[in-house]
C-alpha cells in the first residue's frame, strides 16, 4: 500500500496547475466573470492538452491514463475555477465527435440541472422540457429540468475532485488574507478566532482529499458517496470560512470568493443529490 | 495511489488471524474495570502472548503499514487493547528507543515488550495542563541522583506501574522549555503518593501524584539534562499518530451495531437518524482513509508521524462525540439515560476525547501554525 500521489501524479498535478495558471489565471477569470462566454481557444487547448482523452486508450488516441490522475485533474480544475461542462464533455470522450480533443463543447443534465445549454454542440442524455434560470454562478449558465435525473458515477466522482481543488484553494486564500491583513496592530491570523477557522478548512480538505482519492481508486459506490458528502461539505463550508475570514471584502463582487461558493453550490447539485449519497451510506450500514 | 497491499503484507495479514482465531477463544474473561490487578494481568499477558508470538514489537519495529495491518486486525477480531501496556509500548518505549544509550535500550525495552513491566505517564500538573512546559516538579540534584518534589495529575494505571516517564524542572531559570528533564521513575521509590481520581464515568482511569523527595538515580535520565521537552515531543508525536487505527475500526463496527438496533426497533424509518448515520459512515470512511494516507506518509518519512496526527485526531474526536450521541438517539430516551448500556458508558468516555492527549483548541493552533504557517501566539 502506497496511498500518496505518485512521481507521475504530481507532475501530472503540477503541470495541469501551470497551464491553468497561465492559461486561466486570475486576469482572465475576471474577465470572464465580465463578460461570461465559452471560451473556445481554451476549450480546444484543453484538449490538445490531453485534458479530455486522459482516460481514453492510447490505441484510441487517448492518454491512457486511470480515475485517479483523472481526479488528480479535475482537482486543479476545480482549483483555478475553470468555467464549462468540463465533465460531460470529458464522459463523452470517445463516444462523441470531437469531444476528446476538444472541437465539440458537450454538456448533459445532471441532478436535474443542464448546464451550459447555449455554448453546447451536443447535449447528452434527456433535456426534454429544460427551461432557463438565472444561474447564482455568474460562470455557470443553468436550465432547470422538470425531474431530478441521477448523475452517473464518474460525474460524481469529478465534481467530487472539483470541490477538492476548490476547498484546498479558498484554504489558501484565507490564510494568506489572515497573514496580509493587520487589525489591532497584528496579523489577524495571529488571533485564535481565525486561526482556528483556518485550521478547521484545512482538516475538511484533507479528510475530503483521502475520501476522493480513495473512490477513484476502489470505484466503490459506498465511497463514491462518502467521497460526494466530505468533499461538497469541505468546498462550500471551505468557502464561506473563506468569506468570513475576508471580513467586509469577502462579501464584495470584487473578491473571489463568492465565485468558488456559488461554483460550489453550483457543483453540489450537478454532483447529485445529497439524499442520494445518503441513502446509499445508510444502505451498506 | 495504491490501496493494496503487498504479498509480504497480506501473508503477515494471513498469518496474524489465524493466530488470533486460535489464541482468542482461549482467553479467559475480561476483569472489571475496578479491578487494577486483574487489569494489568489481563493486559500484560495479553502483551506477553504477542511477544511470544513475534508481535510483542510491532508497535515500533514494524513498518507503518504492517501497524497498521497489526491494529485493523487484532481490532477485528476482537483482541484486547494495549491497556496498561499503552505508555509503555506508545510513550516510553519509543522514546527511549530513539532517545535512549544502548543500556537504557538495553535495560527498559524487553521488559516493555514482554509485557513484564508496566509504565505510566508524569506529565500534566495540576498548573501545567495544555501549557505543559509550564510544569514546576523541580528536581534538584544530588550526587549521582535527582531528588524530585511537586506533583502530577491525569497519571493513568498509576496504581499498578513499575515506571513512570516523568517531566521534571532541572533549570528554573531558564526558559521554560529549555529547562525541563525526562526520568525513568522507579514506582516502588519512597517518597510517592498515588490519589485515584473519579471520572465522570464513575471509574477510576487516573490518578494524582504527590512526589516528597523522591530520589532517582541519574543515570535514569533519557536524552540530555534540560533537552526533556524535544525528548517530549517524540513521544507525543507517536500518541497522535497511529494511536487510534484500531479505535476507527471499533467505531465502525458500532455503526453497523447501531444501524442494526435501529432497524429492529424501527427507529430506522425515522429519516433524520437514519441521515445521522449515514453522515457518520462517510465521516468514519474518510477517517479510515486518512489514516491510510497518513501511515503511508510516515512510511516514506522514515516512521516518525508528522502533525498530520493532529488533522486526524481533531476530526476523529468529535466523530467519536457525534457517533455516541447518535447512538443516544438509537437507543431512545430511557436507553440513553440508562448507564447499563454500554453505549451510554461509551457516551460519557467520548467526552475526554477532545481534551486528553492536547485538546481540540491546541491541536488547532498546532494545525494553524506548524501547518498553515499562520503566526505563534496570540489571543
Amino acid at each position: 500500500m502506497h496511498f500518496q500521489l505518485t512521481e507521475e501524479q504530481r507532475a501530472l498535478r503540477d503541470g495541469t496547475r501551470e497551464l491553468l495558471a497561465g492559461r486561466f489565471g486570475r486576469d482572465a477569470l475576471r474577465a470572464a466573470v465580465d463578460a461570461p462566454r465559452l471560451d473556445r481557444a481554451l476549450w480546444r487547448e484543453l484538449g490538445s492538452a490531453g485534458l479530455f482523452a486522459l482516460c481514453l486508450p492510447e490505441a484510441a488516441g487517448g492518454v491512457g491514463l486511470g480515475l485517479p490522475e483523472a481526479v488528480v485533474v479535475f482537482e486543479e480544475v476545480g482549483r483555478a475555477l475553470v468555467p464549462g461542462p468540463l465533465v460531460a464533455t470529458f464522459l463523452a470522450a470517445g463516444e462523441v465527435p470531437g469531444a476528446a480533443s476538444g472541437e465539440a463543447v458537450v454538456t448533459a443534465p445532471y441532478g436535474g440541472l443542464l448546464p451550459w445549454r447555449d455554448a453546447a454542440d451536443v447535449v447528452r442524455g434527456d433535456a426534454a422540457g429544460a427551461e432557463p434560470l438565472a444561474s447564482v454562478d455568474p460562470l455557470t449558465p443553468l436550465y432547470r429540468l422538470p425531474g431530478a435525473g441521477p448523475t452517473p458515477w464518474r460525474a460524481t466522482l469529478l465534481y467530487a475532485a472539483e470541490q477538492l481543488g476548490s476547498a484546498g484553494r479558498t484554504l489558501e486564500m484565507a490564510v494568506q488574507h489572515a497573514r496580509d491583513r493587520e487589525q489591532f496592530g497584528q496579523p489577524v491570523g495571529g488571533f485564535q478566532a481565525v486561526k482556528h477557522l483556518c485550521a478547521e478548512m484545512l482538516v475538511r480538505v484533507e479528510v475530503a482529499r483521502a475520501a476522493v482519492y480513495a473512490a477513484a481508486v476502489t470505484r466503490d459506490p459506498v465511497e463514491v458517496a462518502a467521497a460526494e458528502l466530505l468533499a461538497d461539505e469541505a468546498a462550500v463550508q471551505g468557502a464561506r470560512d473563506c468569506l468570513q475570514v475576508h471580513g467586509g471584502m469577502g462579501f464584495t463582487w470584487e473578491a473571489d470568493v463568492h465565485l468558488h461558493l456559488k461554483r460550489a453550490w453550483v457543483r453540489a447539485e450537478l454532483g447529485g443529490s445529497a439524499r442520494d449519497a445518503e441513502e446509499t451510506l445508510a444502505a451498506s450500514l | 495511489m495504491d490501496l493494496t497491499y503487498t504479498d509480504e503484507e497480506e501473508e503477515f495479514r494471513a498469518r496474524l488471524r489465524e493466530w488470533l482465531g486460535g489464541v482468542l477463544p482461549a482467553l479467559g474473561p475480561k476483569p472489571s474495570p475496578g479491578d487494577w490487578p486483574g487489569r494489568r494481568a489481563y493486559d500484560t499477558g495479553w502483551q506477553r502472548r504477542l511477544y511470544d508470538a513475534g508481535y510483542g514489537d510491532v508497535h515500533w519495529g514494524a513498518s507503518p503499514t504492517t501497524r497498521l495491518i497489526f491494529l485493523e486486525e487484532t481490532e477485528k477480531a476482537g483482541a484486547p487493547y494495549v491497556g496498561a501496556n499503552f505508555v509503555g509500548l506508545l510513550h516510553a518505549g519509543p522514546t527511549i528507543a530513539a532517545e535512549g544509550t544502548a543500556e537504557q535500550r538495553a535495560r527498559w525495552l524487553t521488559p516493555i515488550l514482554s509485557g513484564q513491566e508496566v509504565w505510566c505517564q508524569g506529565f500534566s500538573e495540576p498548573e501545567a495542563g495544555s501549557d505543559l512546559a509550564a510544569l514546576r516538579t523541580r528536581a534538584r540534584r544530588d550526587g549521582d541522583a535527582y531528588v524530585i518534589s511537586g506533583s502530577k495529575i491525569w497519571t493513568s494505571h498509576a496504581e499498578v506501574a513499575d515506571w513512570c516517564e516523568l517531566l521534571v524542572r532541572t533549570d528554573s531559570a531558564a526558559p521554560k522549555h529549555r529547562g525541563i528533564s525526562w526520568l525513568a521513575m522507579p514506582m516502588d521509590a519512597p517518597g510517592i503518593t498515588v490519589r485515584p481520581l473519579r471520572t465522570l464515568a464513575g471509574s477510576t482511569e487516573f490518578a494524582e501524584m504527590f512526589l516528597d523527595e523522591v530520589r532517582v538515580p541519574a543515570g535514569n535520565r533519557v536524552g540530555a539534562e534540560n533537552d526533556g521537552w524535544r525528548v517530549t515531543m517524540v513521544t507525543l508525536s507517536f500518541e497522535r499518530g497511529t494511536a487510534f487505527v484500531g479505535e476507527v475500526v471499533a467505531c465502525r463496527r458500532v455503526l453497523g451495531e447501531l444501524a442494526a438496533h435501529a432497524r429492529k426497533s424501527g427507529r430506522w424509518d425515522d429519516a433524520v437518524l437514519r441521515r445521522e448515520l449515514a453522515l457518520l459512515a462517510a465521516e468514519f470512511s474518510g477517517l479510515w482513509r486518512l489514516t491510510q494516507w497518513n501511515v503511508s506518509e510516515a512510511q516514506v518519512s522514515g516512521g516518525v508521524p508528522g502533525v498530520g496526527g493532529s488533522v486526524f485526531k481533531l476530526r476523529y474526536s468529535h466523530a467519536r462525540q457525534r457517533l455516541y450521541d447518535v447512538a443516544a438517539r438509537v437507543l431512545g430516551g430511557a436507553g440513553a439515560l440508562d448507564t447499563g448500556q454500554e453505549w451510554t458508558l461509551d457516551r460519557l468516555s467520548s467526552l475526554s476525547y477532545t481534551i486528553a492527549a492536547g485538546t481540540s483548541q491546541i491541536q488547532r493552533n498546532i494545525v494553524a501554525e506548524r501547518i498553515l504557517g499562520l503566526p505563534k501566539g496570540g489571543k
